[in-house]
């Protein structure tokens, strides 16, 4: 058979079958690594203190208990979850694959009965499971500590905050993995992640306010470049569920609840579910296609 | 049961592979041969589907491009070097693979028996030695008694002792009827394991053969140099380094040193073996 006749044929490597009996055992795999990796372990053990620290400080600050002092610790907390969960899920999702294929691995996982899909899924959903467990022992530590000072709280605005930091994460993750399969070496992939990190935390955030005094932005136009960026999603979604006031939403925010009402938050959930599918159907496929 | 059609490899503007197309039938044990870079170890990986290409592979049928999966189940496939999870303990990563293959315990512990690492099954990975490790890759190739083994390399990091275990293992599953398909440039591997030889060269192949006995050893001249203990490291490290195979004699002082592989030399050839004494 001609190869010059099947073109489909030529990378050859596209194999898209997932057997779930195949991925279980990755995914356990990928469990039992993250346990064992000690950027994981020291990524939980600084995001708990961090979440503890914030919320002794946030209790103390206010001397506030019940619903207002979990609302001000909740507010510390999305701050928190802005630039810590980007970090550790770019840089986890970006040394993935490529640190594995580095160390040859790769190749030999590879050579037995899976396909690239079932390796690349089973590592997305493994090191997903991994940094969603990380993020809510912070959460359980701050939440365990609020619950001993002041009472029970709000729980529902803790889990929704697990949630979105969970989807904020799979995002990241997502896009770390991204950078993976794009880039050969394991050091340049974890290099590109901080550059990422600091695109979307530091320069959307920062660049939004620039670009809004600068070129005179209208507010839709705002939104539309809140919306864009996951970090900004997360932080409208995540504010918008505990201030009632939405004083803290900014001209964006409030712009997005007047306009949209309920469908606001089906659109910030919708813009965050985006950030992980496409970027993991671009490394997925290209994963699969892509020669070692 | 491996048909290999037209397959041409580049990297680049590297040609690895050049239209090689090659037939293994059945019980067949087939050692690729050449020089570094000759193209064999990518052979081995496109046979395995993990290398695009363009060409033909197909093993007992089916098409490693297409079907990859099913064609790799009939595969068991030992590296050169094994490069998994050190962590692991023995047991563990047995068992690992042998859920990813869809085995059971039986295979886990008939895997562990012909490694023979039972006694081991608690070490992790990386307190191994190099002829354990690579006695564990067999064991996980053979988990599921598959009809084809590759081998890259197999015993290129392994001692005299190591190495000699793991060509009688290998033997063995030879005389079971396994199809065996290796990649080695050391001469006794091939003269003990393989009824074919085929030879690359530049990706190319450039001779199909069958071994004559012995054919390694007459492929290149053999000369046996007597060093002096302080310096035998040393002298060892240089040979090797620039390509000869050597081998200890029983007194620890001489060295026989093979040219094995490099320039057009095949273990095919029949020339007189020429072997030489210095004082």
């Amino acid at each position: 058979m001609s190869v010059q006749s099947h073109p489909a044929q030529r990378g050859g490597l596209g194999e898209l079958s997932l057997d779930p009996r195949t991925i279980a055992p990755l995914v356990r795999k990928e469990l039992r690594d993250a346990l064992r990796n000690r950027w994981l372990l020291l990524y939980t053990l600084a995001f708990g203190a961090l979440a503890v620290g914030l919320a002794t400080l946030s209790q103390i600050g206010t001397g506030l208990s019940g619903f207002a002092g979990f609302g001000k610790m909740t507010a510390s907390l999305v701050n928190l979850v802005l630039l810590v969960v980007p970090l550790m899920a770019l840089t986890v999702g970006a040394s993935g694959l490529s640190a594995e294929r580095e160390r040859g691995m790769l190749a030999y996982l590879l050579s037995q009965p899976v396909t690239r899909l079932e390796v690349f899924v089973a590592k997305f959903i493994g090191l997903g499971l991994a940094l969603t467990g990380s993020i809510s022992i912070g959460f359980g530590l701050s939440v365990a500590l609020l619950a001993a000072h002041s009472g029970r709280g709000d729980l529902w605005v803790f889990v929704r905050l697990v949630g979105l930091s969970a989807m904020l994460a799979m995002a990241m993750l997502a896009v770390g993995m991204l950078l993976s399969v794009v880039l050969r070496r394991s050091s340049t992939a974890i290099g590109a992640a901080v550059f990422v990190w600091l695109g979307f935390v530091f320069v959307g955030d920062l660049g939004l306010m620039g670009a809004t005094v600068i070129f005179r932005l209208p507010v839709q136009q705002l939104f539309g470049l809140s919306l864009v960026n996951p970090t900004q999603a997360f932080k409208l979604a995540a504010v918008g569920g505990f201030d009632s006031t939405l004083d803290l939403l900014g001209p964006a925010g409030l712009y997005g609840v007047q306009e949209f009402g309920p469908w606001l938050m089906p659109m910030l959930l919708g813009a965050m579910a985006a950030w992980i599918v496409v970027p993991l159907m671009i490394a997925g496929l290209s994963f699969a296609r892509k020669p070692l | 049961m491996i048909c290999i059609k037209g397959v041409t490899k580049r990297f680049g503007r590297f040609v690895a592979l050049d239209n090689v197309s090659l037939d293994i039938e059945r019980g067949q044990a087939v050692a690729l041969w050449g020089s570094n870079g000759a193209g064999k170890t990518t052979l081995l990986r496109c046979t395995l589907g993990l290398l695009s290409f363009r060409g033909e592979v197909t093993v007992n049928g089916v098409d490693v491009r297409r079907r990859g999966k099913p064609a790799r189940r009939l595969l068991g496939y030992v590296p050169q070097e094994l490069a998994f999870y050190d962590d692991f303990r023995v047991a563990e990563a047995v068992a690992f693979f042998a859920r990813l293959k869809g085995t059971d315990r039986t295979g886990c512990v008939r895997a562990l028996q012909l490694a023979g690492l039972e006694q081991h099954r608690h070490k992790r990975v990386r307190e191994l030695s190099g002829g354990m490790k690579q006695r564990l890759a067999l064991g996980i190739a053979t988990l599921t008694d598959p009809p084809i083994l590759m081998l890259d390399e197999p015993t290129s990091n392994l001692d005299a002792a190591g190495r000699s275990e793991l060509l009688a293992q290998l033997a063995e599953l030879r005389g079971r009827g396994k199809t065996v398909f290796f990649t080695s440039h050391r001469p006794e591997e091939v003269e003990e394991l393989a009824n074919r030889v085929i030879t690359m060269e530049s990706g190319r192949i450039v001779s199909d053969a069958a071994p004559a006995r012995n054919a390694g050893a007459a492929a290149s001249p053999s000369v046996e140099v007597r060093i002096p203990h302080a310096c035998l490291d040393q002298a060892l490290g240089a040979l090797r380094a620039e390509g000869f195979t050597t081998r200890l004699a029983a007194d620890g002082a001489a060295v026989e040193c093979r040219n094995g592989c490099n320039g057009h030399v095949s273990p095919s050839a029949t020339e007189p073996r020429t072997e030489g004494r210095l004082p």
